[in-house]
């Protein structure tokens, strides 16, 4: 019936960003954006989350940390990637410590663009993932249970 | 609403029993809804919409199923039949006592689901939710010891339906309850051992290794609990339904104006400041009342 789109949980991981998309993803929660309105709450527990947030470029320290982020979240799970380094890499894609973009680990479905991303960009990532996370849901409802590791 | 209070009365035990358990759910979802509401009014912000904590328990139920091991889905499913019991048993007219043990032993079921998996932050928050219990736990008691002096009887049905107004007896321990009821609704500043907000500091303290069913199953119990609390504070009222009703509406939105604007204590505070409360207020009411009788 929709529930997912009505109260999707958000996990943030900072995978070594520069603070600027942090910043306005937190800002996302203030009163002047409020993304409480739409059931989102910002938790601090991948058991409880829905969507994976990732800021920054990840790097081979970070990486672990990200899958293990990622494997601890029950299905279905959507993973957003907020900022250009998230999406590519950005100015930081050829430097020889960075992956160049969460996609290099992980299977992202939602990239939001901007650097740093700006709230509004956000929640429309957000909301987004939101219907990606329902059709997932029906996906496994039709087709069982898929592997947990892909 | 007299009309409804004498329909009530003429249920028996398992009408009334059963009225709790469908219905207690429906008003403490929507009580934690309208709290999410008006929090977020307090913060100058919009706030989700007042159906949400339903909203968030069918997700909830949707979700995979994790679970560390086989014995921390049956601590809560107890959790939830004792807090359930308690409730039916309050909702029922019986034993205001064995009302508060039940309740305390569906405490301790949850603090034995946080402890028996491995995570570090459901530990810390399995204690702070001991030193919480300790703190509240000889307050509840009072309660039923001052009811006890006034009217006579531990049993609730007598207690709502005695016709002088108990405040008038029990104000210090009135005052005592709103205390800890801070502490039972899990508010700041006694969110210690799992807050809703900010999951920064111990991530989500007890309920960090809980996800999907059981999480839902935790929120439900924290529902039948709060109408079960509301409950107890119009008991001190029961002399006009109506102002009871009203009064006990007026205390949740007081701890919700409580939430906002406190801090969380430390875990030495809340127990000092707990155990000093109850001293001064419910003791010394008790101490009086019997004097004077």
């Amino acid at each position: 019936m929709g529930w997912f789109k009505r109260s999707p949980w958000v996990l943030h991981y900072n995978a070594t960003s520069c603070n600027g998309c942090d910043i306005e993803v937190i800002v996302s929660l203030t009163p002047l954006y409020d993304l409480e309105r739409f059931g989102i709450i910002n938790t601090g527990n991948p058991k409880h989350a829905d969507i994976l947030a990732v800021t920054g470029s990840v790097n081979e320290k970070s990486r672990q940390v990200l899958l293990n982020l990622y494997e601890q979240m029950p299905n279905p799970k959507v993973v957003v990637a907020v900022g250009l380094c998230a999406t590519s890499g950005c100015v930081f894609q050829d430097c020889y410590n960075v992956l160049g973009g969460v996609d290099k680990v992980l299977p992202v479905d939602v990239y939001v663009p901007g650097c740093a991303a700006r709230p509004e960009s956000i929640i429309d990532g957000i909301l987004k993932a939101c219907e990606i996370l329902e059709e997932k849901y029906s996906q496994r409802k039709k087709t069982g249970y898929p592997a947990a590791k892909e | 609403m007299n009309t409804i209070h004498e329909i009530v009365l003429n249920w028996g035990i398992f009408e009334r029993m059963l009225a709790f358990v469908l219905l207690a759910p429906l008003v403490g979802g929507l009580l934690a809804g309208i709290d999410r509401k008006v929090s977020a009014r307090f913060q100058g912000r919009y706030g989700p919409p007042v159906l949400q904590p339903f909203y968030d328990a069918f997700k909830l139920f949707q979700k995979e199923k994790i679970i560390v091991n086989k014995f921390q889905d049956f601590n809560i499913v107890l959790f939830l039949l004792f807090t359930i019991f308690s409730g039916a048993l309050f909702f029922a007219g019986a034993d205001l006592l064995l009302t508060i043990f039940s309740l305390a032993l569906a405490g301790t079921f949850f603090v034995l689901g946080g402890f028996c998996v491995g995570s570090p932050y459901s530990h810390l928050g399995a204690e702070r939710e001991i030193i919480q219990q300790v703190a509240y736990e000889p307050m509840i008691i009072l309660v039923a010891i001052g009811m006890y002096q006034v009217t006579g009887s531990f049993k609730v049905s007598v207690i709502a339906q005695y016709e002088l107004p108990l405040i008038l007896y029990l104000p210090g321990v009135f005052a005592g309850f709103l205390y800890i009821l801070t502490i039972k609704f899990r508010k700041s500043p006694f969110d210690l051992s799992m807050s809703h907000h900010a999951h920064q500091e111990i991530v989500r303290g007890l309920t960090t290794e809980f996800s999907g069913s059981t999480l839902a199953l935790i929120e439900i119990a924290h529902w039948y609990e709060n109408v079960l609390l509301l409950g107890m504070v119009y008991l001190f009222f029961g002399f006009n339904p109506w102002l009871a009703v009203f009064v006990a509406l007026a205390t949740y939105l007081f701890e919700i104006f409580i939430d906002m604007n406190y801090a969380r204590f430390k875990w030495q505070l809340t127990f000092g400041s707990s155990w000093l409360f109850t001293a001064v207020a419910g003791v010394s009411n008790i101490i009086v009342l019997s004097l004077m009788r």
